[in-house]
């Protein structure tokens, strides 16, 4: 049954990232985006991590997306076009395509010799309690340090926006 | 292999159940709504018009399903399910009663226990903002969209001030799972005031801000921007007819009973009743007895001809329903199921009764109250709630 769920869900993942690269239309590379977050959170649910998969689907699929989504249609983008320079992309993008996934699947096998394998709900520190405990003893520091950072995030964006309204 | 059937079975009665409910809480809007601006509503089909939901059903069915020009087919298509998809998911962690056992099988009356339920809900909120915002956008209509903007703008703003005051009673409760929240809430105080978060945890303002957040969640009136009909037609569902509509419309009832739930559940004590368990399990009894009486009493007084018959009917349907709660076997199951759905149906009365009661905002007005009202006193009765729960939980 776990197996059965993750191919599938892994395939849907593959196949939406696939897919958000190839659209042409913006709104349709965004919803694949999002099938592809969805997707990694079930993901997470099948290793024990519901907390996560949770919070992927709160803040990434939840709250970033609908923000893309909402920015694309204010914009009201229409479907990319073909420039003069896509020829050479072309030409070029392929080629460097593979020489990418190349270089990143020798670092991954290279990478995971060292690595255990996962196995499905075996992973049993992805509940709320844990999350939250290893967050406020053990991480404390990068937790509290990510907030000031989103805080003067907040403040530059409204500078920013006050700047335009004078 | 066991776990599995059970929640097929689960699943086989609650979706139609959920549906029927959809259907049935159109028709008691529209009567409470009518009897509030004294009319009578649906009346000819069926007694008392108890078909009409059938009957708008059929018509929405075979309604021709119109598609206008210069519209993005695969998500104008995919726009109404989506929305109704996440909002119909979000049913399976509501808890109904309490872990019980029928014929033998110890289950949850609910259909999914998982220790994450508020967040999947939560997350399915935020989810639901694609349907209408596609919608809004593959219309191919200035109105669906600035509908569309206005829906996902305001439901981004809402949900913050409505999760910071979900958190505070998750807080007395320290834990995500909804059963677990409602099995705190169990017992009376002083042997009169119910242990519900509302009462004992003094999360009235929480209460009231969350309610407030719910209605915005909704896009129900007083928040119905995004289908002001003065402004933009019907907004986001102009462009949308036959099932497509009925969609949408399902899907903005199923969030209403939804966000009715997580109320019910978070802040009114969940399927633990109001009076002290003695008297509790006779109150339903009593109530549908005296329902039964009314009704009785009208058969043999009646107004208009048709009473004599219609209200003996559903006099003697009450009393039965009122006999069955009394019975041995099923009695405690149905107790407990019959305090949740009647706290729940109060708030779905009160959604409906503000719909009948209260104008519309205007939208700077809306967003000024969430960010500037609603947002700074969740976040106080979020930290007053944090404080007290660790002074006393040394």
């Amino acid at each position: 049954m776990d197996l059965v769920l993750f191919l599938t869900f892994a395939l849907i993942a593959v196949a939406c990232a696939l897919n958000m690269a190839l659209q042409r239309h913006p709104v349709s590379s965004a919803l694949s985006l999002i099938g592809v977050m969805v997707s990694l959170a079930v993901l997470y649910v099948l290793l024990g991590a519901e907390f996560i998969a949770a919070a992927q689907l709160v803040v990434y699929s939840g709250a970033i997306m609908v923000l893309f989504i909402f920015v694309i249609m204010l914009l009201n983008a229409g479907a990319e076009k073909m420039t003069k320079k896509a020829g050479t992309a072309h030409f070029l993008g392929f080629p460097l395509l593979v020489i990418l996934l190349a270089i990143s699947a020798w670092v991954i096998t290279n990478a995971t010799s060292a690595m255990k394998p996962v196995k499905f709900g075996a992973f049993t520190k992805g509940g709320p309690y844990e999350v939250g405990w290893e967050l406020f003893t053990r991480y404390l520091l990068p937790f509290e340090v990510t907030s000031i950072l989103i805080l003067i995030a907040i403040a530059g964006a409204y500078r920013l926006a006050n700047k335009e309204m004078e | 292999m066991d776990y599995l059937l059970v929640s097929i079975i689960k699943i086989l009665i609650i979706a139609p159940l959920l549906l029927a409910t959809l259907a049935y809480i159109v028709w008691l809007e529209r009567k409470v709504i009518a009897h509030v601006q004294l009319r009578v509503g649906p009346y000819f089909v069926g007694p008392h018009g108890l078909l009409q939901p059938i009957a708008d059903a059929v018509k929405l069915l075979t309604k021709e399903d119109f598609i206008p020009s210069g519209v993005n087919h695969f998500f104008y298509w995919a726009a109404p399910w989506l929305g109704l998809m996440f909002s119909v998911s979000a049913i399976a962690v509501i808890p109904f009663g309490p872990i019980v056992e029928i014929f033998g099988v110890k289950t949850n009356l609910g259909l999914a226990d998982i220790n994450i339920g508020l967040l999947w809900i939560l997350g399915l909120a935020g989810m639901g903002v694609y349907g209408i915002a596609l919608a809004g956008w593959s219309s191919n209509n200035k109105y669906s969209l600035l509908g569309a903007m206005r829906s996902s703008a305001q439901m981004i703003s809402y949900e913050l001030p409505m999760a910071l005051a979900l958190v505070a009673p998750l807080l007395m409760s320290n834990s995500l799972n909804l059963r677990e929240v409602v099995d705190t809430q169990a017992g009376f105080v002083f042997g009169i005031i119910p242990n519900w978060n509302l009462f004992t945890g003094f999360q009235l303002v929480g209460f009231i801000v969350y309610m407030i957040c719910a209605f915005a969640e909704t896009n129900r009136i007083p928040f119905d921007l995004p289908e002001a009909e003065n402004e933009l037609v019907a907004g986001f569902h102009s462009e949308y007819s036959s099932m497509k509509f009925a969609a949408f419309f399902m899907a903005e009832y199923c969030n209403m009973i939804i966000v009715c739930s997580v109320a019910t559940a978070l802040f009114l004590g969940g399927w633990h009743p109001i009076v002290p368990p003695a008297i509790a399990t006779f109150v339903p009894t009593f109530l549908f007895g005296l329902a039964a009486a009314v009704l009785f009493y009208h058969s043999s007084h009646p107004i208009r001809p048709t009473d004599r018959k219609s209200f003996f009917v559903f006099g003697v349907i009450f009393a039965a329903i009122a006999l069955v709660f009394l019975a041995p076997a099923a009695g405690p199951i149905l107790n407990s199921l019959f305090w949740f759905f009647a706290k729940v149906g109060f708030l779905l009365f009160f959604f409906i009764w503000v719909r009948a009661t209260l104008p519309r905002f205007r939208y700077d007005q809306l967003m000024k109250i969430a960010w500037l009202f609603l947002f700074p006193v969740a976040l106080a009765n979020l930290v007053l709630t944090a404080f007290f729960v660790t002074l006393f939980s040394k």
